[in-house]
């Protein structure tokens, strides 16, 4: 091989760096990957990698109970917005037996009446929340958090321990009540 | 901006030629309207129908010295400084924000930076965008990480495309109709180019597993704001958005960069776009479980509202504006579609009675603000001036008795405007005129 052919293979190389494999069907219209993007591991991705899926997945080790929970709600400030005991304040009530039926299409929408995946209520409590401090709470208080929300609303026993195993398994009571609008889209 | 008369054209010494009820008159008029404006008008036309003797003109005090110093970031006449945006939360309280934009005093289909709509629910981030990175990762052969630095090096897209929040005219799901200005009713939507990276150009960069279908894109903001969005949206036309009409990004758009979906639901199009992860079944996130999920009257409801559905409202004259006199007025108005381009606006004056064909301003562009304009002689007596657009797939703006059929409507009043008793609304706007010239939301 000469000197310049190599140079060119390094060259290529260096450019496809992330995608030459499968450079074949790239849809920018130049043949192959830019090949820009700095490679990254999942590792050094975890940080930000913080999303649950309704099945469970990425939920994080730990375990929480009820009566941790009732107290953290406290202590963390959540009742400020939410009311004591989460029977709602400033912001809705997340303890609440109000219907969704006879509402209107206007009814609130509660943990209890609405929500179909209990996941949904640790990925947003761990994400958004405490309102001024996002991302603060330890994987066991996020747990016992929702574990204690789910109890309030008798979707779960007091004494039922959440954690990854057993909250997707949760089945939340408005679960099969959904429409996909556009199946077509997905 | 209020209502202007127009020269000539469709002035009495011409005979009027109505072609719907209440005094709409044909298109014609205004089409080809800016090539060869005098020679439309036709002889015979000049001189005002209702216009007053008007005084001799002399020099203002303004054009009698120098002017004030040219900025480097320019600003808008003084006299203009009402066109603001109405804001839901001023003081920045521990809740969402939303801003709307003045439709009711903006023209043509561009809608300026600083008065294009906003809901932020942690308000505005001060992103460092040398320190901004935007990840790739999950189901691919390769997760990249892309700094702005290097995003700009990629090859470049500009989509002049609507951007509309779920909840916009959120008001009209009232059994009542509520009395508020079109801004009140319809500010939650707004029009812009929008230019960057295609994102199927960095899926192929990363290399996506044939299994996803799926991914979820995720914001910087405080919140981290996620959503999930199909994969063939993602392939379709979605783009990493850098510049917004030309600049970059205003930060409440997501500066450095946003998720920008064509025609789809606003808050699905990430701002400040950190990290997308290819996944094979949607997140269920609190936005997509909870707010963007619209209760239907059989207490069932839509998992997921991708599409803005064709839609139109008249934007002058509407609500608050008032007629002063009885003649010419134009009505002019903004259509859209998620699904495409808009190909046909009707117009009404008679509440829905007769309809006419408005102008179509063109070009007009897929899923982007179309604007329509149709001359109305009004004659002082009461009238319902209302619109219904098509677009080019067929879909035509629901019939309000029709939409309330399907998605129903609310079983008290709704007073708070800043409210959204549901999503997704898309049927008629009507204004009734009464013969005084004041102008009501009402329905038809």
């Amino acid at each position: 091989m000469s000197t310049f052919k190599a140079l060119s293979l390094v060259a290529l190389m260096a450019l496809g760096a992330a995608g030459a494999a499968f450079a074949a069907d790239a849809k920018n219209g130049l043949g192959a990957p830019v090949g820009l993007g700095d490679k990254i591991t999942e590792t050094d991705i975890k940080a930000w990698d913080i999303t649950i899926l309704p099945d469970g997945t990425n939920l994080p080790p730990g375990s929480g109970t009820a009566a941790v929970g009732a107290k953290l709600f406290g202590e963390k400030g959540c009742n400020q917005c939410h009311g004591d005991g989460a029977l709602g304040g400033r912001n809705g009530a997340l303890i609440t037996d109000q219907p969704l039926k006879g509402g209107g299409i206007e009814a609130n929408k509660t943990v209890k009446n609405f929500w179909a995946y209990s996941t949904t209520l640790y990925d947003y409590i761990r994400r958004a929340m405490p309102w001024p401090a996002p991302r603060t709470l330890s994987n066991e208080e996020v747990y016992s958090l929702v574990a204690f929300i789910l109890a309030g609303n008798k979707i779960i026993d007091e004494k039922t321990v959440m954690d990854a195993r057993s909250l997707p398994q949760v089945k939340m009571p408005n679960r099969d009540n959904f429409i996909i609008k556009f199946p077509d889209k997905i | 901006m209020g209502i202007f008369r127009t020269r000539g054209g469709v002035g009495r010494s011409s005979p009027d030629e109505f072609v719907a009820g209440n005094g709409l008159l044909h298109r014609r008029a205004l089409l080809g309207r800016g090539i060869a404006l005098a020679g439309a008008a036709g002889i015979g036309s000049v001189g005002g129908v209702n216009g007053a003797a008007a005084e001799p003109v002399q020099d203002a005090e303004w054009s009698g010295h120098q002017g004030s110093n040219v900025m480097e970031y320019g600003t808008r006449s003084r006299f203009e400084k009402d066109t603001l945006r109405i804001l839901s939360n001023p003081k920045g309280e521990a809740r969402t924000q939303h801003a709307r934009t003045p439709h009711h005093k903006l023209n043509g289909t561009i809608t300026p930076n600083p008065l294009h709509f906003t809901i932020l629910h942690n308000g505005i981030p001060d992103i460092d965008p040398a320190q901004h990175k935007l990840v790739i990762h999950g189901m691919v052969k390769q997760p990249l990480a892309f700094t702005l630095e290097k995003l700009l090096r990629y090859p470049m897209v500009s989509r002049t495309t609507f951007v509309e929040c779920g909840g916009n005219s959120a008001p009209l799901f009232s059994n009542e109709p509520v009395q508020a200005t079109l801004q009140h009713l319809h500010g939650l939507v707004s029009n812009a180019e929008w230019t960057g990276v295609l994102l199927s150009t960095l899926l192929d960069e990363v290399g996506v597993d044939p299994k996803a279908v799926w991914m979820l894109a995720e914001g910087a903001d405080t919140a981290a704001l996620t959503r999930s969005v199909p994969l063939k949206k993602a392939w379709d036309d979605a783009m990493i958005a850098l510049y917004q009409n030309g600049e970059p990004l205003m930060p409440e758009q997501g500066y450095p960069m946003r998720l920008v979906l064509p025609g789809w639901e606003g808050n699905m199009q990430t701002k400040y776009v950190r990290r997308i992860k290819l996944v094979d079944q949607p997140a269920m996130t609190y936005y997509e479980a909870r707010n963007y999920s619209p209760v239907l009257p059989d207490y069932t409801a839509y998992k997921f509202y991708f599409v803005n559905e064709v839609k139109s409202f008249i934007t002058s004259p509407s609500f608050g504006m008032g007629l002063k006199e009885p003649g010419y007025y134009e009505i002019s108005g903004i259509a859209y579609s998620g699904s495409g381009r808009i190909e046909r606006v009707m117009v009404s004056a008679d509440g829905g009675k007769t309809w006419a064909d408005a102008a179509i301003q063109g070009p007009t562009m897929h899923k982007a603000f179309t604007r329509f304009h149709i001359p109305w002689r009004w004659d002082g007596s009461p009238a319902i001036l209302t619109s219904r657009a098509v677009d080019d797939g067929g879909n035509i703006q629901p019939l309000r008795a029709d939409f309330v059929k399907a998605r129903g409507e609310t079983l008290k009043p709704v007073t708070n405007t800043f409210g959204f008793p549901n999503q997704h609304y898309n049927s008629l706007t009507s204004w009734g005129i009464d013969a005084k010239g004041e102008i009501k939301h009402v329905y038809v």
